[in-house]
């Protein structure tokens, strides 16, 4: 019988393989910018810390995320609906500072509908990967004060009381908008994390 | 519920919280996961093929002017779906310890020397039918402070993306016969024997380079979408 290869912690040692950011001798792949010269959207940067169950940062953490674009497609051909004409990816990775902190600059997502062709609210798909962490953990950041969170049949699933911790609020009012998610990996705030 | 991706072959996973290895004890939820349906987020992946890549990433033994100290090897195999098929084009990232079990990163201070011809990171993308393969140096096993006297088995970090954002695996390669498996928490947390023996590579005798380097075995699988006829929850 078959079966899928088991998850294994990144452990603590990743940062020179995939998210060296200049610190050693190896070149990112990927990193905490998404937007190209010709993205089109809303940019904002959503940045945030990471927290463990004593409350205390987490600075080995591994965040990545995945994304559509300003008009809700993905940048997979799995999308049949994909834009040619954008350099957009919607994959974004980075490892959290020595404090804990992390940034992504990227657009606001689109609406992406759900199998029924029910519309999701605007959302970045988020997976979390620390030493510790046997299995990565799976999130999804949601925008404050955005209309659409009130209909998403995702947050739906979610017990009421702890869909807040799904949501970015915006921490500023001039510029670009900055959005704060704090991830707390266990405890009275624990992020709502998804089986999928 | 039925996912596209199937949820029992999650079952193959660690428990979050797996005690034994300690750190899991404050970085695991303790509230329940939420499931829900896949949607088209959930069914699509970040593409990246060999543009994210440079020619030579995939041999760790070239990076620097001399050639590094250890027992070269060659990594190879394919990324399977759990349906049997190759994935291809797909991005397959490493990290792993110099042969005298030594990792560049500055948090790793234990006393084994670094190798100034070693960094101990590669990439590349699997071909038209899945098939990958790395040039490294076998790295070395290296303690580690869970519990007195605690070693991890020699072990290759890989990372893995597939078809979409929920087939993403980070896992760890270790070498078949290794005296440290009953010992080590982190790979003793996949509690399932036959799950544990797809971290094992195989020696491949047959694609060892005579006079150059043995080779080693790895397969990686990921998630399937008509993985299992049934299907739980
Ligand atoms: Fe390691």
């Amino acid at each position: 019988m078959s079966g899928i290869t088991p998850s294994q912690t990144v452990g603590p040692y990743f940062k020179y393989g995939l998210t060296p950011n200049g610190e050693y001798e190896w070149n990112d792949a990927f990193d905490g910018n998404l937007v190209t010269p010709d993205t089109s959207g809303e940019r904002i940067r959503v940045e945030g810390t990471v927290y463990d169950g004593d409350g205390k940062i987490v600075p080995d953490c591994m965040l990545e995320i995945w994304q559509a674009d300003s008009q809700g497609r993905f940048s997979d051909p799995q999308d049949k609906r994909a834009l040619p004409n954008t350099s957009f990816r919607g994959f974004g990775r980075v490892g959290t500072s020595k404090d804990g902190t992390y940034a992504f600059d990227t657009i606001k997502p689109g609406q992406v509908a759900d199998p029924d062709g029910k519309p999701q609210a605007p959302h970045i798909l988020m997976a979390v990967f620390a030493r510790g962490m046997l299995l990565h953990l799976y999130t999804r950041i949601y925008f404050g004060g955005e209309a659409a969170n009130a209909a998403d049949p995702v947050l739906a699933l979610v017990p009421a009381d702890r869909r807040a911790t799904l949501i970015a609020q915006q921490a500023n009012c001039t510029g670009n908008a900055v959005y704060r998610f704090d991830i707390h990996l266990q405890g009275d705030n624990e992020t709502v994390f998804f089986e999928v | 519920m039925t996912l596209a991706y199937p949820i029992s072959s999650l079952k193959a996973h660690p428990a979050r919280l797996s005690p034994d290895y300690k750190s899991t004890v404050k970085r695991s939820p303790q509230k329940p996961l939420i499931i829900m349906r896949h949607t088209l987020s959930e069914l699509t992946g970040p593409v990246y093929g060999h543009e994210t890549v440079r020619e030579n990433d995939n041999d760790l033994t070239i990076q620097h002017k001399g050639e590094p100290l250890g027992e070269r090897i060659i990594v190879h195999g394919h990324v399977l779906d759990e349906d049997g098929r190759g994935v291809p084009n797909t991005l397959v990232e490493l990290w792993q310890a110099n042969a005298c079990g030594r990792y560049i990163h500055v948090v790793d201070q234990h006393p084994a020397p670094l190798d100034p011809n070693f960094t101990g990171a590669g990439r590349t993308t699997s071909d038209a039918s899945g098939y990958y393969k790395f040039i490294t140096i076998k790295p070395g096993a290296y303690p580690w402070g869970n519990h007195h006297n605690a070693w991890r088995p020699a072990h290759i970090h890989f990372s893995v993306f597939g078809h979409s954002f929920v087939s993403r695996l980070v896992t760890q390669m270790y070498f078949p016969g290794d005296p440290l498996f009953p010992f080590d928490p982190i790979f003793n947390s996949v509690t399932d024997a036959a799950a544990r023996e797809r971290m094992i590579s195989s020696f491949d005798l047959e694609n060892t380079k005579p006079e150059w380097a043995l080779a080693y075995r790895f397969n990686i699988v990921l998630r399937g979408k008509n993985a299992t006829p049934m299907e739980t929850k």
